[in-house]
């Protein structure tokens, strides 16, 4: 426990002092939220089922925040561990590897869930963005939406042999998710056939909408982000190497 | 500072013994039939060029491989099976091993000690390890003395009963290094047993107990540093310029002489025994003079390099 304690300790002061990855992190989809909301019609639109266009939009803004810690930040930050060698240090020492992965996890999950109140409370005050309406279903999206992308930052990291790989395959993936998020074409003006792979897809943003918006998000892509947690952690954990 | 060697009675423990070590990379043995045992308290220097397989040996015993065939004890621990156990025992600093930029030096050891149940304080060594001024500097800013303390403070924060250390004063000014050798005779005198992997044999000869000499994945000399160099006859060169054209035969069909070379008009004669009064007879005997003779002996890192199968790179006495 004391590890554990002493580890989460280190590795978020190691973050903090490295304020341009938290703060865009934490602070970049209320600024999005803010630009985009002072851009466009803040009429409710009949099209959108008498929604207005922001309603809809909003709840994709946490990809970028999920997108960034959990398939950028994360697996790079591990890649350039091994690369320097730390993790073949570590391995030399009683430390367990699952114990540093959970470390990153735990940081980068308080971070989004700081993300998350924020985007909220500006949404709320800015533009009256009412609350999330099912506050336990979104918290469940939230939650399998964000452990389903770190899962697969968290393979990445495992497989990528250095720094340079881990970021080539993670800027093309984060561009792949954000786009099918929601984050730059809202998902209303997305082909339906892409509107569903999104909905199952990590972080599977329709379950985060219809949760904020009120109905109880559906089982199976719920089902599809716990399932992805699973099978990729366990891949992640299972292939991990020191080296 | 001085120290006391420590005595080594016969009925010393062994705490690590290795026989038979095997490991191949692909088509070639990286270590090849390699025996040895240390002794509880002593520093015991591995010493070879690079590529003989040092590195590979020490990290078969650490546990970071798998050696392909014989048998590793330490602390009469297997390093592959018992590898969880042994972490807790061996304190190991890696060649070209580093830290997150942004870690501090007291992070560093808190979080290392962290992981073991009975650490040592992190403020007492980095006081003895001479980075109590530097407990809040971000690895990215120390220089390369103090990531090599740094890196060996980490290797004993859990009070470990054997510290291996690779190559440690690698890349280290004089001064630097005259200052890690000090802390590596300090370490000794916790009583813990050191595995000292270095190319240097001016290194081995200051520190270690023993050596184990590698070329190509084998030990082919184990003994204490003067043993190693009495193994090797020593070796003379003359260095002469011939009053008149000579031929190398006359001087090469001589029992003493090892080698000719010329480097211009100077010829160079290397061999061992009476090599003066056997070259010098032979000169008179065809009535050639030896200008500017110079007599140059072998120095300690000739014998390493003769031992290892390269030729001698520079003669440090020169005697005229």
């Amino acid at each position: 426990m004391k590890e554990m304690r002493t580890l989460i300790a280190i590795e978020a002061k190691l973050l903090f002092r490295d304020p341009i990855t938290w703060l865009a992190a934490i602070a970049l989809p209320s600024v999005v939220l803010l630009i985009f909301g002072s851009v466009f019609s803040p009429e409710p639109d009949p099209a959108l089922g008498g929604q207005r266009w922001i309603d809809l939009f909003v709840p994709s803004l946490l990809v970028i925040t999920l997108g960034t810690l959990g398939i950028q930040t994360l697996p790079i930050r591990l890649a350039s561990y091994r690369e320097k060698g730390v993790l073949r240090r570590l391995s030399t020492t009683p430390a367990h590897p699952a114990r540093l992965l959970i470390a990153q996890l735990v940081i980068y999950g308080v971070t989004s869930v700081i993300a998350l109140v924020l985007l909220i409370a500006v949404g709320h005050v800015a533009f009256a963005i009412p609350l999330p309406r099912d506050p336990l279903g979104y918290l469940v999206a939230f939650l399998l939406g964000m452990t389903s992308l770190f899962a697969i930052g968290l393979l990445l990291a495992a497989v990528a042999p250095s720094n340079r790989a881990a970021t080539s395959i993670a800027i093309p993936m984060f561009f792949v998710v954000m786009f099918l998020g929601g984050v730059y074409l809202p998902r209303v003006m997305l082909p339906d056939v892409l509107r569903r792979i999104g909905d199952f897809t990590p972080p599977g943003v329709q379950g985060l909408q219809d949760a904020w918006l009120g109905t109880a998000p559906q089982l199976a892509p719920l089902l599809g982000m716990a399932i992805v947690t699973v099978v990729l952690g366990a891949l992640a954990v299972r292939t991990f190497r020191w080296e | 500072m001085p120290f006391a060697r420590t005595v080594r009675d016969a009925g010393a423990m062994n705490v690590i013994e290795v026989s038979d070590l095997t490991k191949r990379y692909g088509d070639r043995a990286a270590v090849d039939g390699v025996s040895f045992s240390v002794e509880e308290g002593e520093i015991f220097g591995i010493l070879g060029p690079n590529g003989a397989g040092k590195t590979t040996t020490v990290e078969s015993i650490a546990g970071l491989r798998t050696p392909d065939s014989g048998t590793i004890r330490v602390l009469g621990l297997d390093p592959h099976r018992d590898r969880q156990r042994l972490r807790t025992l061996v304190g190991v600093q890696l060649q070209e091993s580093e830290l997150p930029d942004r870690m501090t030096v007291r992070e560093a050891l808190e979080l290392f000690a962290s992981f073991y149940d009975n650490p040592a304080d992190p403020h007492t060594l980095m006081d003895e390890l001479g980075l109590g001024e530097k407990r809040d500097t971000a690895y990215r800013h120390l220089s390369g003395g103090q990531k090599q303390r740094l890196s060996i403070a980490l290797a004993l924060v859990g009070q470990p009963r054997i510290a291996v250390l690779d190559e440690l004063s690698t890349g280290l000014d004089p001064q630097a290094r005259r200052d890690t050798w000090d802390l590596i005779e300090s370490i000794r005198r916790r009583g813990v047993t050191v595995l000292l992997v270095t190319h240097l044999m001016e290194e081995a000869e200051r520190l270690a107990d023993r050596v184990a000499v590698f070329r190509d994945g084998r030990v082919i000399a184990l003994d204490t540093p003067a043993g190693v160099v009495s193994l090797v006859e020593p070796e003379q060169r003359l260095r002469f310029r011939p009053s008149a054209p000579i031929e190398d035969r006359l001087l090469t069909d001589l029992p003493e002489v090892r080698s000719v070379q010329r480097a211009g008009q100077t010829l160079v004669v290397t061999g061992t025994g009476n090599l003066i009064g056997a070259v010098t007879a032979t000169l008179a005997r065809h009535e050639v003079i030896a200008n500017d003779l110079r007599i140059e002996q072998a120095s300690l890192d000739d014998a390493y390099l003769a031992l290892t199968g390269n030729r001698p790179a520079r003669f440090a006495k020169e005697l005229s």
